[in-house]
This record gives structure tokens, sequence and C-alpha cells, in this order.
């Protein structure tokens, strides 16, 4: 008797299927905060699949093993055919997960999203003093807005992650944000250190928690799990550049998860596009199955035949998969290289270096190079 | 009123079940029932399916293990266990509402 997390694949030969597709509905977003995940090249609204294009792939998802649909953005409720969008995934049979910064969201859409059957709803608090919060995300009034929009979903008996980004200028309040959490009615918290690609690699010195700090934090994460157990899941994202062994990006690439951008470009994880060379295909002129088996850039680092040492050797390379494909180029230049987190990189030594500088510096906030309509 | 004692002993009138946001999908592409919740995705064994599928918030524990002994002819006591067991780890993980 027992509930486990699935395996992938059911042999040597067999292709994973994956589980999770996150879908980049628009990459508009009244917030600016200065590690945002999209890319520093953010799509504009006219290069956006339209609602049945975006009907057309949930299927395909499902067909091809997808089991939840994470609807996010820039901030998805940019969509005004966001209820018809998430309604679609749903009859497709998929999970359905948003995740917003619950500006731009009304409780009347909301209401209209729960009717239609979303399943759950993440929003985006960027600290838990409000001042600071509002300053973080680069927009005054977020604060109330998202707790506001919180307290609906609670209403509604929709289960409410918060998603708390955590650095340097906040690391020091977790207790403070679990018990915001804890206030809000959420049943799960997501504590995630920043990860340096795009926007927060524009701002890593800025961003950059010192070592006392993380190992602070990491204790402070323990004995509030102990604490609270059964009330709230407390699910924490490491800050990888203090640590010894690299994060397993995604479990693998291409092994457990795809993203599809505005525009409909399929991609391994959300910061693929920053590798130059690889081929990406669109969801306008191939279907997902195809995409996900042969696309160039779904086999290019798929298994551990692309690995070089130490890490073709190594006894961790099917736990960790090398690391972050999309690290080891930003920091070495060389994707196929060994994600110079991990404590056997030749290049460790300048990791652990970065990870040692702190700037007192303005943000350098996430902003559409060309003004974006509707936002 | 429990039917079993200890800490973690689960009422015998309680009628568990999945929680919103929390739901049993059949998956023909990942081969069978998975269970779907926020950010997570469990793989029940064939007996835990048994026990998930009971779970509809109109059947008692006590019924539930009534139904689950008659269906696998097996002791009631040791399907009592069983069940205390699975339902209290699905209930610390938010899985599932007592």
């Amino acid at each position: 008797m027992a509930v486990d997390t699935p395996r992938e694949g059911t042999g040597a030969d067999a292709l994973p299927r994956p589980l999770g597709l996150l879908a980049e509905l628009t990459h508009r977003c009244p917030l600016g905060c200065p590690y945002c995940s999209n890319p520093l090249a953010l799509e504009g609204r006219h290069d956006e699949l339209d609602a049945a294009t975006w009907a057309r792939v949930f299927g395909e998802a499902a067909a091809l093993g997808v089991l939840q649909v994470h609807l996010s953005g820039g901030e998805p409720a940019a969509r005004r055919d966001l209820v018809e969008i998430m309604a679609s995934a749903r009859d497709a049979g998929l999970y359905t997960n948003l995740i917003t910064s619950g500006v731009g969201l009304t409780n009347e859409r909301l209401d209209a999203l729960a009717d239609a059957g979303l399943d759950h709803v993440q929003i985006s608090i960027q600290d838990s003093a409000e001042a600071t919060a509002d300053h973080i995300a680069g927009y005054r009034g977020a604060y109330a807005r998202k707790n506001a929009l919180a307290a609906q979903v609670v209403r509604l008996g929709l289960p409410l992650t918060v998603n708390m980004v955590v650095h340097r200028a906040n690391i020091d309040r977790i207790e403070d944000m679990v018990a915001l959490a804890l206030d809000l009615g959420a049943s799960r918290i997501e504590v995630a250190h920043v990860q340096y690609y795009g926007w927060a690699l524009k701002n890593r010195a800025t961003l950059m928690p010192t070592r006392v700090q993380v190992e602070r934090a990491a204790r402070a994460v323990e004995d509030l799990r102990a604490r609270h157990e059964g009330r709230i899941v407390i699910d924490a994202v490491v800050p990888d550049y203090h640590a010894r062994y690299p994060k397993p990006c995604l479990g693998g690439w291409g092994r457990r998860s795809l993203n599809i951008n505005p525009s409909g470009r399929v991609l391994p994880c959300h910061a693929a596009e920053v590798i130059p060379g690889l081929e990406f295909w669109s969801v306008r002129n191939h279907s997902l199955a195809e995409i996900w088996q042969s696309s160039p850039a779904f086999q290019a680092f798929r298994g551990t035949d692309w690995m070089q040492e130490p890490c073709a050797s190594c006894p961790r390379r099917a736990v960790d998969f090398g690391g972050c494909r999309c690290q080891a180029f930003l920091l070495t230049g060389d994707a196929r290289a060994t994600d110079p987190v991990c404590v056997l990189s030749p290049r460790h030594a300048e990791v652990a270096a970065l990870a040692g500088v702190q700037e007192d510096a303005p943000y350098d906030y996430r902003r559409q190079r060309v003004p974006a309509e509707g936002v | 009123m429990a039917e079993s004692t200890g800490p973690d002993a689960i009422a015998a009138d309680a009628r568990p079940r999945l929680p919103r946001g929390v739901r049993l999908v059949n998956s023909e592409a990942q081969g069978g029932f998975v269970l779907l919740a926020p950010e997570r995705v469990f793989k029940p064994d064939p007996i835990a399916l048994a026990i998930l599928q009971r779970c509809s918030g109109d059947a008692t524990l006590s019924e539930i293990v009534d139904d689950l002994a008659a269906t696998f002819s097996a002791p009631r006591e040791r399907i009592l266990a069983d069940v205390t067991a699975l339902l209290r780890g699905l209930a610390d993980k938010r899985l599932l509402e007592l």
C-alpha cells in the first residue's frame, strides 16, 4: 500500500512522458520584479497564440501524458480570454494551476475561473512587509491587491499556494512570510530562492544573500516545517550558488516537463533560449508529440550521452543530470559543461566567489523594451 | 468515537474525502489512475487506489473498512490499520479531509 511519485518511462528505450506543462500565456505583466524568470527579450502581444490554438495544444498535451498545466506568464490575467483558455485545459482533462501576481485579476474573473473548474491558485507575494513588497514588485498597491485576491481564493474553497521569492532584501523574514501565508489560509507556501537567469542575473549582486543569511534561512525552514506539519506544506527551492551539488534541472532535460512560450515555441525549460544554437519548434507548425520526440532542442541534452567529464563517469549523473544546462552556459560559455555550482566542476571556485559578492545597487526592473499595449 | 486507539486514530463516523484541488483521475497515457494535487502527482498502488476510490465524502470510515474487508476477504483489523495509516498520511500532506 503506497502512494508514490510516478517514475518516468517504462523501459530502457522508452521515451519518458511529460507530467507537467508550463503555459506562458503572455509576457505582459504590470509588475517589474527584478528576478523575473521571463527572458530579457519579452514577446509582444501581437505574437501571442490565440485561445483556439491553446485548446488544441492542451488536447495534444493530455494525449502525450501531461497531467498538470501551469497557466503562467507574465501575468496570465493580462489575457482577456483567460477564462476560456483555462476552461479548455480543464476540458482536455488537465489539472489547472493558475500562477498569478494577483494584479489585474478581479474577484469577478476569479469567480468565473472557479466556476469553470480551476483546480489551484498560486499567488506570488514579494515580501511579508508591505512597503518592501511593493518596492520589489515596482508597483504601489500590489501587496494589498494580492492579499485581497488570496482571501477571495480561500472564500471560494480553492487551494492556495503562496509563492515567496527570497533574496537578500527579504530572506531574514521567512518566519513572517509563513505566518502571512497561514493568516491568508494558504495550504502551501513555496520559499523559492532566486535563480540567476535573465533578469535575476542582471541583478545578481543586489539580490545575492550572504552565506550567513542562507544558513539561517535553511534552519528557519526546517523549524517551521516541524512546527506547522499538517497545517501548511512548506516547499523550499535551494539557493544553488551556495550549494555543493547542482539542482537536477526540472528532473532532467526533456524528461518530465515542457514549456510553451507566448508565441508557441516549445522549450525544455523557460530559460532554454539563452543557449545559442538550439533549434526550437513551434506548436504553430508541429504537434506537441512531434516536438517532444523529435525537436532538436529536446534531443540536445536528453539522457546522459551528451555529457563531458567529470559528469560522464560521475555516480551522480542520473541524480542531477550534470545540473542546469542554461546555468552551465551562462557561467562557463559551454552548455555541455558541468554546472559550475557542482563542487566537482573545475569552475566551481568562480561560483563560490560570486556567491560572496553583495552590492547595494538599485534594482534593474524587468520591463518590456517596446511598451506593451493593454497592460 | 474511534475504531482504534492511539494518537493517529480516525473517528469511525468520519467521512473522508478529497478536498477541492485534489483529484483522482484515470490517465490513459500514464497507464492508470493518478492522484493530482497542487504541484504534486502521486501514483497509488492497487490497494491505495481501492481505498481512495471509496473516499467520496459519503461513506464513513467504518463503511469503507467493511466494504474493503468484504471485497478483499481480509481481516477487518488489518484493513482498518492499513486504511488509517494511509488516510492519516494523506491528511498530513493536505491531500485528504477527514
